[in-house]
């Protein structure tokens, strides 16, 4: 859904991960959602299905580019914008503008002009400064329960379709976490410590994937990230069904 | 609000077996036999502690539900299980999304798992001069023809609901009036209270538009089991309260991420002496202290309920005696007062008889928390009760076209065969509102008594994060059908023993 070039005009001070990495060489190949066998409905393994074979032919997003590297080694670069505790999901996304459907690509964008229009005007900075429709903060930094409310997986498109490359929160609600990694939109990344406290909004911060660790360049500090494990792959791939067709466990198209 | 930090963190659904080392913080961890004296409905006759094989080891209803749909004889929290779907429903605010991914994943001409497991109800953005909500209605109505889709409540005149016989309303209490929750199942719809269910026994939870596209496609969903949190309330529940402030409390006390990723089981004496529909709203708010799913137990209540709604087949589950909580919660109802989450978080409790000075701009009754049928029949009470007339504007939507009926037609006990409606238009209410999720949500800005100003609420509703029933600056109260009529009597909020004692 996402287009490279949208990534690029929305988040100017990303580098995208498939320049920004440093590819270990490894593929994820075998990584998978299941610990046992899977399921026989989706065991379609054929040798071209092979997610090495497959590179080239499902560059529908950025993700799937990117997939030509190590995910864990990724790196996001860029300014970040600062929440509290609990913004629920109508904070990210109204309820006015559920009637956008993620699904099709011009309301996707729409979607995204939106990202976190619904927090009080308190946040004198907006996330989505007048007139434009992207971000300029390619990473969100919150606080604990981050995405808690509603199941709408428009709040986890919205911050994707914005530009917003990845979330840090103290902790997520359960189904923001999930429908951020289902769809690939943005990586929901857990902090070891309570950075909405210490981090400003407009402050200038790397995320390295692969070290766990975040880098406030403005104060100067290091901060530890708690692993994104095997969600990592999913959302390099660009969401669930494109990792299982990455990863041979459903068919390829 | 501070306390939520008190909650222990599960950091992701993909993790495992590690989750297991967190349980070593919980110092309420409880794996004692439930105690003597308690003895729940669980406990009934009809309990086959076997129901889904050979129990090796002890099991909470959630994992023994998990259990049977995934076809595995054990699990444990923090398992990660393939499940096989019984019932998958979507509205007009995701459905059309849900379908965008299925089409586009499985293709154009792929056909749902099974036509008779999706239930589709529009629901949310009915009544709207909004074109793109009327044109998601007719994105599942497409969708519903083309794949000869069983059960689709439908509405085509938006002038009069009542022209519209197939349409119901709000998608939770329309599930359990039709017959689609039935014990021992698991299902699952795209909006997050679809943990209403979980009154009816089953497993019923929450999920985003991806993954249900991958349900429709498939029929099953990888869901990672959840240890459970359990609830006991025992004691004669006072006349004055209603479940809503049971939920309430609960969730003051645990926060609004105190059960993320958990389950919360209820249990006890006065769960037992609830009826369905406030079993459903006990349920209902479970996902505002993060819970994945909330359940009660299957009893003759249950059993008597479905009687007539559903010709299905099913088969309770219940918690084993030993089977492991993660903590226990126990609390004595006879000695609860009225309570009120006020803004802007569902855990920021207080006694309503704390905020008599907090004056109030208007009453909100509706919603799948609290526009049923006897949440209706509740407010007439304490109108009735009090005999005077409203003191701010109060808005009603009843969440169904049968509960919008059932306020036109049951007479309300005790007031000489009077229904709710005469009595609400006694009172100076508005008239009821055509049943849909309403401005629970805010929605368009259209929407019938949607918060379009920095207003003051006393709502029935489930949620009052800033900007949530429309206006950023609106502050909501949320409060039972008990509170919210007292309130709108006195243009304050107020606790519902000034009129009902």
């Amino acid at each position: 859904m996402k287009t490279m070039a949208s990534l690029f005009s929305a988040t100017a001070t990303v580098i995208p991960r498939n320049l920004a990495v440093s590819s270990s060489g490894k593929r994820f190949v075998g990584h998978s959602l299941l610990s046992s066998s899977s399921p026989p409905f989706l065991s379609f393994p054929t040798p071209k299905s092979n997610p090495r074979n497959r590179l080239t032919v499902s560059l529908q997003s950025p993700r799937a580019q990117s997939s030509a590297s190590s995910s864990p080694s990724a790196t996001f670069h860029g300014l970040c914008y600062v929440v509290g505790d609990n913004i629920d999901t109508d904070q990210i996304i109204p309820a006015e503008y559920l009637t956008l459907v993620p699904s099709k690509p011009d309301e996707y964008e729409k979607l995204g002009s939106y990202a976190l229009v619904g927090l009080p005007a308190s946040y004198a900075t907006r996330f989505i400064e007048p007139g434009e429709t992207k971000t300029k903060y390619a990473i969100v930094i919150g606080g604990a329960n981050f995405g808690c409310g509603s199941s709408r997986e428009h709040a986890p498109v919205a911050l994707g379709a914005s530009g917003a490359a990845a979330v840090v929160a103290e902790s997520y609600a359960r189904i923001f976490f999930r429908n951020s990694v289902a769809t690939g939109e943005v990586y929901p990344l857990e902090s070891e410590t309570r950075l909405c406290e210490e981090c400003r909004t407009g402050d200038v911060v790397t995320i390295e994937l692969g070290e766990s660790r975040l880098i406030n360049h403005t104060t100067g500090k290091e901060y530890r990230l708690k692993p994104i494990g095997d969600a990592g792959p999913v959302i390099e791939a660009g969401g669930i069904f494109a990792y299982a067709r990455k990863s041979g466990m459903i068919p390829s198209r | 609000m501070a306390s939520s930090l008190l909650s222990p963190s599960f950091t992701s659904f993909l993790r495992t077996k590690k989750d297991l080392s967190l349980y070593a913080f919980s110092s309420q961890r409880c794996f004692k036999a439930v105690p003597k004296g308690i003895r729940c409905s669980v406990a009934a006759p009809q309990r086959q502690p076997s129901t889904t094989g050979s129990v090796r080891t002890a099991m909470t209803m959630t994992e023994k539900i998990l259990a049977r749909a995934s076809e595995k004889a054990q699990l444990s929290p923090g398992d990660n299980v393939w499940v096989n779907v019984d019932i998958l429903m979507t509205h007009d605010v995701c459905g059309p999304g849900s379908i965008g991914i299925f089409k586009k994943e499985f293709g154009e001409d792929a056909k749902v798992w099974d036509r008779e497991k999706l239930v589709i109800i529009p629901d949310h953005y009915i009544f709207t001069s909004d074109e793109r909500a009327n044109r998601n209605v007719d994105i599942l109505r497409d969708f519903c023809h083309e794949q000869n889709i069983k059960y689709f409540y439908d509405i085509k005149d938006l002038s009069n609901f009542k022209a519209n016989p197939d349409y119901k309303g709000v998608c939770h209490v329309a599930l359990a009036q039709e017959g689609h929750c039935r014990p021992g199942e698991v299902l699952l719809g795209t909006d997050s209270h679809t943990c209403t269910a979980g009154a009816f026994g089953q497993f019923a939870t929450g999920i985003g538009n991806t993954d249900a596209g991958f349900v429709l496609g498939t029929g099953k969903l990888l869901l990672k089991v959840p240890p459970t949190l359990r609830f006991v309330m025992d004691g004669e529940m006072p006349d004055y309260l209603l479940s809503k402030d049971l939920i309430l409390q609960i969730i003051g006390e645990i926060s609004v991420a105190g059960a993320t990723y958990k389950a919360m089981e209820f249990v006890g004496t006065t769960v037992e002496s609830l009826t369905m529909e406030e079993r459903m709203t006990l349920c209902n708010m479970v996902v505002e202290a993060g819970g994945k799913n909330g359940v009660v137990p299957a009893d003759s209540t249950t059993f008597k309920y479905l009687e007539g709604k559903t010709s299905l087949p099913y088969e309770p589950v219940y918690s084993d005696q030993k089977a492991g909580f993660l903590s226990e919660y126990r609390f004595d109802v006879s000695k609860l007062e009225p309570v009120v989450a006020k803004p802007h978080s569902p855990d920021n409790r207080a006694l309503a008889r704390e905020c008599k000075d907090v004056k109030i701009n208007r009453v909100y009754i509706g919603s799948c928390t609290g526009g049923k049928t006897e949440d209706f029949m509740a407010a007439a009470k304490v109108f009735l009760a009090s005999g005077k007339k409203v003191k701010v504007p109060t808005f009603l939507v009843p969440a169904t076209q049968k509960v919008w009926m059932d306020i036109y037609s049951i007479p309300v006990p005790g007031s000489g065969g009077k229904t709710c409606s005469q009595i609400f238009e006694e009172a100076g209410c508005d008239t009821p509102a055509s049943p849909s999720c309403g401005a629970c949500l805010g929605g368009p800005k259209d929407t019938y008594a949607r918060m379009n100003e920095p207003q003051v609420c006393v709502s029935t509703t489930n949620r009052n994060f800033p900007g949530r029933m429309g206006h950023k600056e609106g502050q909501i109260y949320l409060a039972s059908p008990y509170t919210a009529a007292a309130s709108a009597l006195t243009g304050y909020v107020t606790d519902p023993r000034e009129f009902l004692q």
